[in-house]
Order: C-alpha cells, then sequence, then structure tokens
C-alpha cells in the first residue's frame, strides 16, 4: 500500500504506452525538506490525482515536474515509441492568473498570446480567431472568446485554461485545481471533460485536486502526498488505507 | 528640412503663437509632445497591467541620481550618464526582487528613496546649490530642441519594434509567470529588458515633463483606458489617444494659462481618467 509497494504498474519501454516517471524526487527550500522520496509512475490515458493535506508539496510537485524548482531525483518521460526524454510536451493549467478583474484582456488575447506571433494588441488574423474557436470548443467555452477573463467565473476559466493547455495536445497534463472559487455544476463539468479528454487523447493527466468525492469517482488512481507519497494506488483502496485516515482524519 | 515642413503645418493653425516665424519653441514642443505621448500611452499599458506603477515612478529616482552623478562628474550632457546608470538601476531592482523573497513593495521603497538621497547628497556636496536642478523636477517640453526630436521619433519607432516583436510575450509573462515560462519564455529577461526600456524613456524625458508628474503621465493613459476598454487592441487603442490629447491639450492650455506644461498635461488626463471611471461606475 505504501510508498513504492503498491507502484505495480513499471513502465514498459517499447509497450506501446507512453508514461511518466518520478524517481525519488526531492525538492528542499533551504533548511526545510518540502518533498522527499517521491516515486510515481504515470501511464498514458490514465487520470492521476493528488490529494493531500495543505503544504503537503503538492503544488510544489507540479513546479518541480514542470522544472520551476530545482529538485533532485529523475524525471523521465518516455514516448509511446519507447523513446526516453529529457523533456515531454507539458499542458499546465495553472490554480489562477495574475488578473486584476478590470483587465482589459480578452480570452481571445489570451489564446494569441499564447499560441500566436501577431501582436495582440496590433491585429489579431481571422485564422488565429478560427484556431482559437476550435480549441476553446474542446473545453466547451468557445462562447467565451470575446469575454474579458476577469468577467469570467472560476469554473469557465478553468475551462478556457485547460483548452489552451490542449493547444498543443501535451504529452503530459499538469493540472493545479483551485482550491474555492467554483460552483458545483463547474466541478462537475470539468471533471466529465477531463474523462474525456483521458480518453480521447494519448496523454498522462496528473491534477492536484481538492474534491475527495469528485477525485474518488473520475480518477484512476489516487496518491496521497504529504512530503513524500503515503499511500498511492486505485481511489477505492487508497481511501480506505491507514494513512488516509490519519491524514484526514476530522476532515469529512 | 522636417521641421521646415513641420512649421508650415503649424502655420494653419488658428493660433496666436501659431503665426509663421513666431514662437518655434511652441511648435518644436508640441512635435516632441505628438511624438512622446504615444511612448508613454504604450508602455503605460503593460505598467498598469503589471502593476509596476510604484517602480516606474522609483526609476524616475534612479534617473535623477544617475544627472547627479553625471553633473558631478562633469560632463556637459549629464543625461548619458543618467540613462546608463538608471538602466543599471532598473535591472539592479529585478534582480534582488528575483533573488530574494521580499516584497516587491520594500525592495523598491528601499531603492527609491537610496537613489534620491544620493542624488541630493551628491548635488549639494561641496555647498553647491540644488537650485540648477529644479528643472529636472519641474521640466519644460518648451525647451525641446530639434535634434531631441530626432531622438525621441527614434525612441518611438524603436518602441513600435518593440512592441510588435515582444508585446505578446510581455503580456502572457504578465498573465501567469509559470504557465508563460512551460511555454517557453524567458520571462526574466523579457521583463528585464522592458524595466530598462521604461528606465531610458523616464531618464530622456524627465527634463520635458519633470520628475515630480512624469510617472503620473505613464500611468494615468492606460489607467483611463482600463476603465472602458475590453481587448488589449481597445486598451491601446484609448490609452494612446488619451495620451496624445491631454498631451496637445495640456501644452496648448498651458501656453494660455501660464503654467508648467508637464503639470498640466498630467491634470487633463487626470480628468480623463476621472470621467472614465465614471462611465464605468455607469455601465455596472
Amino acid at each position: 500500500m505504501n510508498h513504492e509497494g503498491s507502484l505495480k504498474c513499471v513502465c514498459v519501454e517499447n509497450s506501446g504506452l507512453c508514461c511518466t516517471r518520478i524517481e525519488n524526487l526531492g525538492v528542499r527550500a533551504g533548511d526545510v525538506t518540502i518533498l522527499r522520496d517521491v516515486n510515481l509512475h504515470v501511464h498514458c490515458g490514465e487520470f492521476t490525482a493528488i490529494i493531500g493535506p495543505n503544504g503537503a508539496g503538492k503544488t510544489t510537485l507540479l513546479k518541480a515536474i514542470l522544472g520551476e524548482v530545482k529538485h533532485t531525483g529523475h524525471l523521465r518521460f518516455v514516448r509511446s515509441t519507447g523513446i526516453a526524454k529529457e523533456k515531454p510536451v507539458i499542458g499546465y493549467v495553472p490554480q489562477n492568473l495574475n488578473l486584476d478583474a478590470t483587465s482589459p484582456t480578452s480570452v481571445l488575447d489570451l489564446y494569441a498570446v499564447c499560441r500566436s506571433r501577431s501582436p495582440v494588441w496590433f491585429h489579431i488574423p481571422k485564422r488565429v480567431e478560427q484556431k482559437a474557436k476550435e480549441c476553446l470548443a474542446r473545453a466547451k467555452a468557445d462562447h467565451l472568446l470575446h469575454k474579458r477573463l476577469g468577467a469570467l467565473s472560476g469554473g469557465e476559466l478553468q475551462r478556457v485554461l485547460l483548452s489552451l493547455a490542449l493547444d498543443p495536445v501535451p504529452e503530459l497534463l499538469l493540472l493545479d485545481e483551485p482550491v474555492s472559487g467554483i460552483d458545483q455544476n463547474g466541478l462537475e463539468l470539468f471533471y466529465d471533460l477531463l474523462s474525456d479528454i483521458r480518453r480521447n487523447y494519448d496523454l498522462s493527466i496528473i491534477m492536484v485536486s481538492h474534491d475527495l468525492d469528485l477525485v474518488a469517482r473520475h480518477a484512476d488512481r489516487l496518491v496521497l502526498l504529504n512530503g513524500t507519497v503515503l499511500a498511492s494506488g486505485a481511489p477505492r483502496e487508497v481511501m480506505e488505507s491507514e494513512s488516509f485516515r490519519k491524514v484526514f482524519m476530522g476532515m469529512r | 528640412m522636417v521641421m521646415e515642413l513641420w512649421y508650415k503645418l503649424v502655420d494653419l493653425l488658428p493660433f496666436e503663437w501659431a503665426e509663421p516665424g513666431k514662437m518655434l519653441f511652441m511648435k518644436n514642443a508640441l512635435l516632441a509632445v505628438l511624438l512622446l505621448a504615444p511612448i508613454f500611452g504604450i508602455l503605460g499599458t503593460m505598467i498598469v497591467n503589471r502593476q509596476m506603477a510604484f517602480f516606474s515612478d522609483a526609476l524616475g529616482h534612479g534617473a535623477f541620481t544617475g544627472i547627479a552623478i553625471g553633473g558631478l562628474a562633469g560632463f556637459m550632457q549629464p543625461l548619458w550618464s543618467a540613462v546608463i546608470f538608471s538602466v543599471v538601476f532598473s535591472v539592479g531592482i529585478s534582480v534582488v526582487h528575483h533573488r530574494t523573497k521580499m516584497s516587491s513593495d520594500t525592495i523598491i521603497g528601499v531603492f527609491s528613496s537610496v537613489a534620491v538621497a544620493a542624488g541630493i547628497f551628491l548635488a549639494t556636496a561641496g555647498g553647491k546649490s540644488f537650485a540648477r536642478l529644479n528643472s529636472y523636477l519641474v521640466g519644460s517640453i518648451l525647451s525641446v530642441t530639434p535634434s531631441e526630436i530626432a531622438v525621441i521619433a527614434i525612441m518611438l519607432v524603436v518602441v513600435i519594434i518593440f512592441w510588435l516583436i515582444f508585446f505578446n510575450r510581455l503580456l502572457f509573462a504578465s498573465i501567469n509567470d509559470v504557465l508563460a515560462r512551460s511555454r517557453g519564455v524567458h520571462t526574466f529577461w523579457l521583463e528585464t529588458l522592458f524595466s530598462a526600456a521604461i528606465a531610458v524613456l523616464v531618464t530622456v524625458s524627465m527634463s520635458w515633463i519633470g520628475l515630480l508628474v512624469i510617472n503620473s503621465f505613464l500611468v494615468l493613459p492606460a489607467a483611463a483606458a482600463r476603465n472602458i476598454a475590453r481587448s488589449q487592441k481597445q486598451y491601446h487603442m484609448i490609452a494612446v489617444s488619451i495620451s496624445l490629447f491631454s498631451g496637445v491639450i495640456g501644452l496648448i492650455a498651458s501656453y494660455y494659462t501660464e503654467t508648467a506644461s508637464g503639470a498640466t498635461i498630467v491634470l487633463i488626463s487626470a480628468v480623463i481618467f476621472f470621467a472614465t471611471l465614471f462611465i464605468r461606475r455607469l455601465r455596472a
């Protein structure tokens, strides 16, 4: 159940599946150890949710995978062709944006700064607009094209960011779920979308999540993190584990 | 050549100072404002996006120190030493901000006040009077010369090219720097380059607009445009329009009210800012 014991799924090179391996990953900030001995194997087509208490290092783990924070240990990405590479195409959905609500940045502006070289203050070509629409449609957000980012609801913004993360289609999709600000309907819709994406694309999904009920229903695997991996496996297994009870006792 | 053409054009205006052969300084100033205002309008949009109004204010203080150092070293034109100093100053703030966990507010506050103190210390060293530096504090666009106008025109062209190439990445970095970096944007270098551009603009224009009000001229048009714009394109169009409008009207008004042009320009853009704030209230 705990540590590597449960990691039965070993990446087999040339297995026809792409996968992500995290081996002995550790992160320190000064004298404080944030993460140690983190081992994870994530296969393509799999939706892995990372859960854990506040300060467990969940966001730090995502940042280490992104290369934002220094870490020890190894990250390996093996493509479906069996070729290992250091840097996969990563799609990242951040928790939030640094915008004030009055920012005159439309959803189309955001798409264009991310995916196009045409300066958005000067001119956004029709073909970029068309592509933005197609991209947003994948996350049921195409009707938001001309809305300002600051005027979106939490759920709408999350869908916009998801559609952006899928363009181009990444090998690894990382999501940092907002702690709050998304209504129940928005959450359901978002998890349904993730399930579709997992089925329709050849990619691995790692999501930091705060909604245990939804995660239990939608994720293929749960990873209980608190400084290191305390438990990992099928949602039910993890949620019935001793570590889970210890960490979340009194919370539910 | 170009100036002759410009004078002929201005001669068509129905103002007493616009009569042929009269008040060339006013006509020079008008052309300078027409070229300078779009630069302030354009760069100001990103200053407000990135919430760095306090930072650009500090850059003015750094530029002032540069002028004092240049004066001390005995350069005829302290301007160039000031440009170099304030670019180093802006990069210094960026690096310190990047390396420490202190809030940018604190870091900028420290740098800014140290710069002013050092500037005054150096300028008054040896019992010299501070008065000769007053012109930098209040500024006078009427003193602008045709060769300086050429410098402004070059700055405008450089800023537009810079904006065409780097704007998308700068905006992306301001929206979410981690996301931007995950897409291969080199956020630190871009931000440093942008800060340096602001430093150069503020330093060069300080003697025309005035250190005390120059930051408002950067921030106000963009802040006003933000109240009504719904996309980056509208934001830029409106900010540059407001900047041009207040620049030109402020300059002409200052002729009749016999006030400092920089301050008059800023007051006009302030009026526009409050008007747009009111419009936003009405819409909401």
